[in-house]
């Protein structure tokens, strides 16, 4: 299923392969969160009714959806609404789109959808590489927990971490980029 | 696209950490609760004795037809069929 490519697991969305919306939810799941955490600064309180709020509008208007390969845009765009239409009943309904957002959203969506992308091309790599990358950036785990985890030496780490770092880089420089996703061609 | 040293990397990388397991866990049961509340809306709007147990004790009635009465469903039901 992780295989499939963005348009392909929308079409199987859209036939109720409730498989396939676990997959797609997991794959933007993180997206969405930073968005909301990152981007807007949401309390954990408010970015967890956005991104509720963003998965069931997303339920709901996925059969809807003009082109399935431009999921990654829509989402964001209709994240980034989520969290205005949040900030705004939290007490500002005067104020415009423009005037809540805090400083440097843009910028903030921007880096996310490189981060998107190169989560897409960690996801292509080995299972261990992808684990210990995982582990050790995203989930911020010492090398005595990941040493733990993955059955192997903490002295170990370092080395494998870099070794797969090179092979990620070799990735994404050896493929086309992704299709960009939100701010960029987000109009207001 | 940017050139990718390892400090670019990590730091892309560290940028999207994982997202709370029980807000992922709920977003991806959105599928089944949504099927469970259309059942229930369409059973109370043909079975007026059921709508009635519903209005008496919601959770009860859920529970004992085999649902699994979370807030959220509660909630949902409460709305559609505008209960109390």
């Amino acid at each position: 299923m992780s295989a499939l490519s963005d348009g392909q697991l929308v079409a199987r969305c859209r036939t109720g392969d409730d498989a396939a919306w676990n997959e797609l939810v997991e794959r933007f799941s993180r997206y969405v969160y930073a968005i909301s955490s990152q981007a807007f600064r949401l309390s954990d309180h408010d970015a967890e009714d956005v991104f509720q709020d963003v998965f069931a509008k997303v339920y709901e208007h996925l059969p809807r959806l003009r082109d399935d390969e431009a999921i990654r845009p829509w989402l964001a765009q209709l994240t980034r609404r989520c969290c205005i239409d949040r900030l705004r009943s939290g007490g500002r309904e005067q104020a415009s789109g423009d005037e809540l957002e805090p400083p440097g959203v843009d910028e903030t969506l921007l880096r996310l959808d490189d981060a998107l992308a190169v989560h897409d091309a960690l996801n292509a790599l080995s299972e261990g590489c992808r684990e210990i990358l995982d582990r050790f950036f995203a989930r911020d785990e010492s090398y005595h927990t990941i040493g733990e985890a993955l059955a192997i030496p903490p002295g170990t780490i370092a080395s494998r971490i870099s070794r797969c770092l090179g092979k990620l880089r070799d990735a994404l420089e050896g493929r086309t980029p992704a299709g960009a996703a939100s701010g960029r061609q987000v109009t207001r | 696209m940017t050139a990718y040293d390892a400090e670019r990397l990590a730091e892309l990388i560290s940028a999207l950490p994982p997202a709370p397991e029980g807000w992922v866990r709920a977003a991806q049961q959105l599928p089944r609760a949504r099927k469970a509340l259309d059942e229930i809306v369409a059973r109370a709007r043909a079975d007026a004795r059921f709508r009635a147990a519903l209005l008496a004790d919601l959770e009860s009635t859920l529970a004992q037809a085999g649902y699994e009465p979370e807030t959220a469903l509660l909630d949902a039901v409460r709305t559609r069929l505008s209960l109390p």
